[in-house]
């Protein structure tokens, strides 16, 4: 049941309990206990909103910085990772296989405070052996959705 | 001037979608439930093969019964998913959606006079086929009470001398029935002891929830009778490219080939490459698909029943089929009623045959959201009704 509930909420995190359990052919109880345990589980981490910033008036500016590091003896790159993910700014940390070692995305509000960002917290880091900043020019698909297209229905309203 | 019209095409009624279409299609902001395609589009590796295959100049003709690529993967599939063997060279044939192969698979075996045993509710063109062929066209009117499967006593109560073919129609547009394994071997009994053909339309075989489906062609002695058809549409959301397949007896498929490469040529050459894509590497969208389509049934069936229609559970297809006996409406004045009173669309069971009488044809090739705001006029609709009737 856990696998079917979350490829359901991953892509409709406000659908009704209720509406949940009869598309899942489950009882009520059964979908909320579940959900509530991979709550406490941290499978579930949260129920976010996927914003296209493009179409308000705000102005967002989106970067992935290439990080390499050097790893610290016995605490590997968590350690170091650690003292990035905790910066506010920062969206997503991750390890990376390949030419560098951490992608880190910053989502701010303009590129000056990116640039700052990474000369003034993240470079100066210890480890950090060098940074290359990336700026996102426009989002076409963003966890799954397609941000660009409107969708339109093309079928014909009555067919045998 | 003369009629230079063909009395037996005229004799011939339109479909009974095709009328309720023309009203629909006059209407501003109505919304449906009366689909009867998938609402996904094309999975985009089979559109980009597609695509590619115009980029290399797949521009010309194929041979008539078709790719050869296609006829071997259609092999594989119909091995792997159905566990009958046919050979790629001689017992396949690729036809222009699964409607053309039942039209051949019809005009290749029947002789004036000979009666093709059609059940109903079941999918338009059965019956105008078997007209067109010169068949007798004898209808089985299914029943709610067995889920609208074929027994082997009504089989039998039809069956004349005259009987040359049976069309087996399952799983069912518009009713969702299904057959199982046990259903068939009573029903393949009395067709071998007959010695009757099968026209086996098999077109929703990846959409059934909860039961593998079992086609008549595995069981022992039928697959020698049996043409079976299959196609695109429905399992890959593949409908508007037109292509399908009749697998059976060499010697029939053989006859079909004929009248499919005077009429047709080939099928499109474009969609048969990207069909060879879909068979390769399509089962995984199969899979997501008909689980998208098994949860919104279980919506849908719910929701019906919440508001008083009752329905069967249907475990095939993507429809439900819900009667509407206790209006004292016919399923024509419900579903005309329903379009102008609340803009929804939805087909009156009729469009399927006399038998349809008193049921709907629902759809779920929807999203959840659409389908909830359909339920929530149609459930409108069903107080007012039930008001009206105190």
């Amino acid at each position: 049941m856990r696998e079917k509930i979350l490829a359901v909420i991953e892509k409709n995190s406000r659908i009704d309990i209720k509406d949940l359990a009869i598309l899942l052919g489950e009882s009520e109880v059964a979908v909320a206990n579940e959900i509530a345990e991979m709550e406490k589980e941290k499978i579930i981490c949260g129920y976010h909103t996927l914003i296209n910033w493009d179409n308000t008036g705000e102005e967002k500016v989106t970067a992935l910085i290439e990080v390499k590091v050097t790893p610290q003896r016995g605490q590997g790159f968590d350690k170091i990772a650690e003292r990035i993910y905790n910066f506010p700014e920062v969206n997503a940390v991750y390890l990376m296989s390949g030419g560098f070692d951490f992608t880190v995305i910053i989502e701010e509000k303009t590129m000056r405070e990116v640039a700052q960002f990474v000369s003034d917290k993240l470079a100066p880091l210890d480890a950090i052996l060098s940074t290359a900043t990336h700026f996102v020019l426009k989002k076409y698909k963003d966890h799954g959705t397609v941000l660009v297209d409107t969708v339109r229905e093309e079928r014909m309203l009555v067919t045998p | 001037m003369r009629n230079f019209l063909s009395d037996k095409i005229v004799e011939i009624q339109p479909s009974g979608i095709r009328k309720f279409f023309d009203i629909v299609s006059e209407m501003k902001d109505a919304i449906s439930l009366g689909v009867g395609e998938p609402d996904f589009d094309t999975p985009w590796h089979i559109r980009e093969e597609g695509i590619y295959s115009l980029e290399k100049g797949r521009t010309f003709y194929t041979s008539n019964a078709g790719l050869k690529e296609l006829k071997e993967e259609i092999c594989h599939y119909l091995s792997r998913r159905i566990d009958v063997e046919y050979d790629y060279r001689k017992d396949i044939i690729v036809t222009v959606g699964g409607s053309e192969a039942i039209d051949i698979a019809l005009r290749a075996v029947i002789n004036p006079g000979d009666e093709v045993l059609i059940p109903q509710p079941s999918y338009v063109s059965y019956l105008p086929c078997a007209v067109l062929a010169d068949a007798v066209p004898v209808v089985i009117e299914l029943k709610e009470e067995n889920e609208f499967r074929l027994t082997k006593e009504q089989l039998l109560a039809h069956i004349t001398p005259k009987t040359k073919v049976l069309i087996l129609p399952f799983p069912n547009n518009p009713t969702g029935a299904i057959m199982e394994k046990k259903d068939l071997e009573e029903i393949a009994e009395v067709i071998i002891e007959k010695d009757i053909l099968v026209i086996s339309d098999e077109i929703y075989s990846e959409l059934t929830y909860g039961v593998e489906h079992v086609s008549i062609a595995s069981l022992p002695g039928m697959k020698e009778r049996t043409i079976l058809i299959n196609g695109f549409s429905k399992a890959y959301a593949m409908t508007g490219w037109r292509l399908g397949y009749a697998a059976g007896p060499a010697a029939i498929i053989e006859q079909m080939i004929k009248i499919h490469q005077f009429a047709i040529m080939c099928a499109p050459t474009n969609s048969q490459y990207a069909a060879v894509e879909a068979l390769r590497n399509g089962d995984k969208d199969i899979a997501v698909m008909r689980e998208a389509y098994d949860q919104r049934r279980r919506y849908l069936v719910h929701a019906l029943r919440e508001m008083g229609l009752d329905c069967f559970e249907p475990f095939g297809a993507f429809y439900v089929f819900p009667s509407i006996k206790r209006f004292g409406l016919s399923s024509d004045e419900f579903a005309t009623r329903l379009l102008n009173e609340e803009k929804v669309a939805i087909v009156p069971g009729t469009a399927f045959g006399d038998c349809g009488e008193g049921f709907l044809r629902i759809s779920y090739a929807y999203s959840l959201e659409d389908l909830k705001r359909a339920l929530g006029r149609l459930e409108h609709f069903v107080k007012r009704l039930e008001e009206e009737q105190k």
